[in-house]
């Protein structure tokens, strides 16, 4: 499933760095979409702006998305993505620094698929990739349409 | 109930009023009617016994010279005394010598004794009197007389006593009402009056109505004084106090605002400290590593070792982070009390630290059902911390025991973790609980200093206290009141 793609919605460029060096870590070699605030992941994904020539009908396989964006928010993300039909069953991983309860309730009430604190010790973040990886892009690739809400 | 109060009194004193005038009016036709009766009754007594002994001795010489027709004749004189109904004159055996009756069917007793020496005896039945007395001549005996008298008038007399006396009674207890009238509007109105006020006062709580004077003096006048008194004390007294009671709400108000505003403020500090100050931690240690793998052959023994320095210092500062942030949020939470049982808790982490760590000799003891009512998450945390402390600082043991047990310490219970293990310097006790305070160094054991600085905020929200003894190598006990 070299085809299907992550889009990994981050602001932070040495968190982006880091994060695809993780995901080439753990061998996972699918294209990697960035979107660097809220608006240009919607964009991306509702083809819209500078996204607007793209086929829509190619949806990512898993979504990574940072909580603290510029404009709009992961939640304001998350809200868009679950009350649109396109993308409402996209598989979503909140990947955070804050292991706050209240944005764990948040993330999970909207209607995410899991939540990733990004720890400070790289070695654990490669291992938490590795296990995102596994989830959604081996093992939940057969049946891409029965998740969780 | 005030109305029944006020009714009563005013009935009570009419009622009174009554009561002694009747009794006074009572008592008095007793007294009169009781002595007339006994003088009346005296005097026809006296009458009568003189008319028999003047009957008696107008027919001495009738009886001594038998000649019955004359005594006879003395009786019918009789007739003039309308009260006598009949007499007669006995021989000295007691026979009938001469007779005398007012109407023909009235009987006189055909025998008649009067005992040797008696000179006159009387006896009474329900509306007559009876009067015997003797006669005698020269000394001796010869013969008495026998007066039946009617007591009619002393009957007519009592009668018409008792017709004035309760005549009278009724003048004067109509009398004593009107007069009890006056009373009333003079002592019972004004404190009818008074009970109004304080009926309206107690009810509105309208302190600055007042009683108004009435024409009435004395005690009365006093209390009315007395009372507008006391109701302006209350009324400066109730405006102090509402004066005050507003402050009060303003400052708490005030306080509550400050209070919630700082509160939401260190919530958005936190919560900016657990987004952004780690990040860059992140980079610090994530790109270090980046370079020491990339970069593995280019790097010599002493770069690599900077490295792994500036590595393990960012992963500590991410761990004070973690901490601090901890501390906070203990803080912040709200606390939900609720029965818990502080055993099973205990025992539980026992359990954890035991699978952490399956090879150390450790007893643990914890004492059955120590029950109480707290937030069980937050007091999970403090028994995490205290036995979690008693694990670590054993840890150069190679046996240890721990105890969680309650006891009894002067008047209070206090629930304790102690162990055997490296202890502390008792001089530095009260230090323990500071945030990031240490007694032992990092490469002792290992640790940040926040547990038991979160172990007391904890506690403190509670109401409880906390407090620590332990001397070097001797171990270390940590008690709590909840
Ligand atoms: N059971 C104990 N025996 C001896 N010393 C203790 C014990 N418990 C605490 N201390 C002393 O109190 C200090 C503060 O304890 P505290 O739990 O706050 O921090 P810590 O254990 O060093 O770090 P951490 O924040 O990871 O718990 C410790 O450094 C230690 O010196
Ligand atoms: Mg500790």
């Amino acid at each position: 499933m070299e085809d299907a793609v992550i889009l990994l919605v981050e602001d932070n460029p040495d968190d982006e760095v880091l994060t695809l060096r993780a995901l080439k870590k753990n061998n996972i070699r699918n294209d990697v979409i960035v979107a660097h605030d809220g608006m240009e992941a919607l964009d991306y994904l509702f083809g819209r702006g500078k996204f607007a020539e793209r086929d829509t009908r190619m949806m990512p396989q898993v979504i990574l998305l940072d909580l603290k964006l510029p404009k709009l928010d992961g939640f304001d993300v998350l809200r868009a993505l679950r009350s649109d039909e396109r993308t409402k069953l996209l598989p979503v991983v909140i990947l955070t620094s804050s292991n706050e309860e209240q944005d764990r309730a948040n993330g999970y009430g909207l209607g995410a698929n899991s939540y990733v604190r990004k720890p400070v010790e790289f070695g654990a973040f490669i291992e938490a990739v590795k296990q995102l990886g596994l989830y959604w892009l081996i093992l939940n690739q057969i049946a891409p349409v029965a998740r969780r809400k | 109930m005030s109305h029944a109060r006020q009714v009563s009194i005013t009935s009570k004193l009419t009622r009174m009023n009554m009561l002694v005038c009747a009794t006074a009016l009572s008592l008095a036709c007793l007294g009169f009617l009781s002595y007339d009766l006994a003088t009346y009754r005296q005097v026809t007594l006296d009458n009568l016994s003189i008319q028999s002994q003047v009957t008696g001795s107008n027919s001495v010489s009738a009886l001594v010279f038998d000649d019955p027709v004359s005594a006879q004749r003395t009786l019918s004189s009789l007739e003039f005394a309308p009260n006598i109904l009949s007499a007669c004159i006995y021989t000295p055996d007691g026979k009938p010598f001469a007779t005398y009756r007012r109407s023909p069917n009235i009987s006189i007793p055909a025998k008649l004794a009067i005992s040797p020496g008696e000179k006159e005896r009387h006896w009474y039945n329900h509306e007559n009197i009876f009067l015997v007395h003797a006669i005698s001549f020269q000394g001796k005996p010869a013969g008495f007389t026998y007066v039946q008298s009617n007591i009619q008038p002393l009957i007519d007399r009592v009668e018409n006593y008792l017709a004035i006396a309760g005549v009278m009674l009724i003048l004067s207890l109509s009398l004593a009402l009107f007069l009890s009238r006056i009373a009333r509007r003079s002592i019972a109105e004004p404190i009818q009056r008074l009970a109004n006020v304080a009926r309206r006062v107690s009810k509105d709580k309208e302190y600055s109505t007042r009683a108004e004077p009435g024409r009435e003096e004395g005690e009365l006048a006093e209390l009315v004084g007395t009372f507008n008194e006391m109701l302006a004390q209350i009324e400066t007294r109730d405006r102090s106090l509402e004066a005050a009671r507003e402050k009060l709400e303003e400052h708490v108000e005030q306080r509550t605002a400050e209070l919630s505003a700082a509160n939401k403020e260190l919530e958005a500090f936190s919560y900016s400290v657990s987004h952004d100050l780690r990040a860059p931690l992140r980079s610090i240690e994530g790109f270090s590593l980046a370079l020491a793998e990339d970069y593995d052959d280019k790097l010599d023994g002493e770069a690599k070792s900077h490295l792994s320095r500036i590595r393990a210092a960012t992963t500590r500062m991410g761990v004070l982070i973690d901490d601090l942030l901890n501390l906070a949020r203990v803080t912040r939470a709200e606390l939900h009390r609720e029965p818990i049982n502080l055993s099973s808790i205990a025992s539980s982490i026992a359990e954890d630290l035991r699978k952490a760590n399956p090879e150390r000799q450790i007893e643990f003891c914890v004492q059955e059902r120590l029950e109480t009512v707290g937030d069980g998450r937050l007091l999970r945390v403090v028994l995490e911390n205290l036995l979690g402390n008693a694990w670590k600082y054993t840890s150069k043991h190679a046996w240890a025991r721990i105890q969680f047990a309650k006891k009894r310490l002067n008047d209070e219970e206090a629930y304790f973790v102690t162990d055997d293990g490296a202890g502390f310097d008792p001089a530095f006790a009260g230090r323990l609980f500071g945030a990031f305070q240490r007694l032992h160094g990092m490469d002792e054991f290992p640790g940040t200093g926040v547990g038991l600085a979160t172990v007391q905020r904890i506690i403190h929200r509670h109401g409880g206290r906390v407090w620590a003894e332990g001397a070097v190598e001797k171990g270390a006990t940590f008690y709590f009141t909840l």
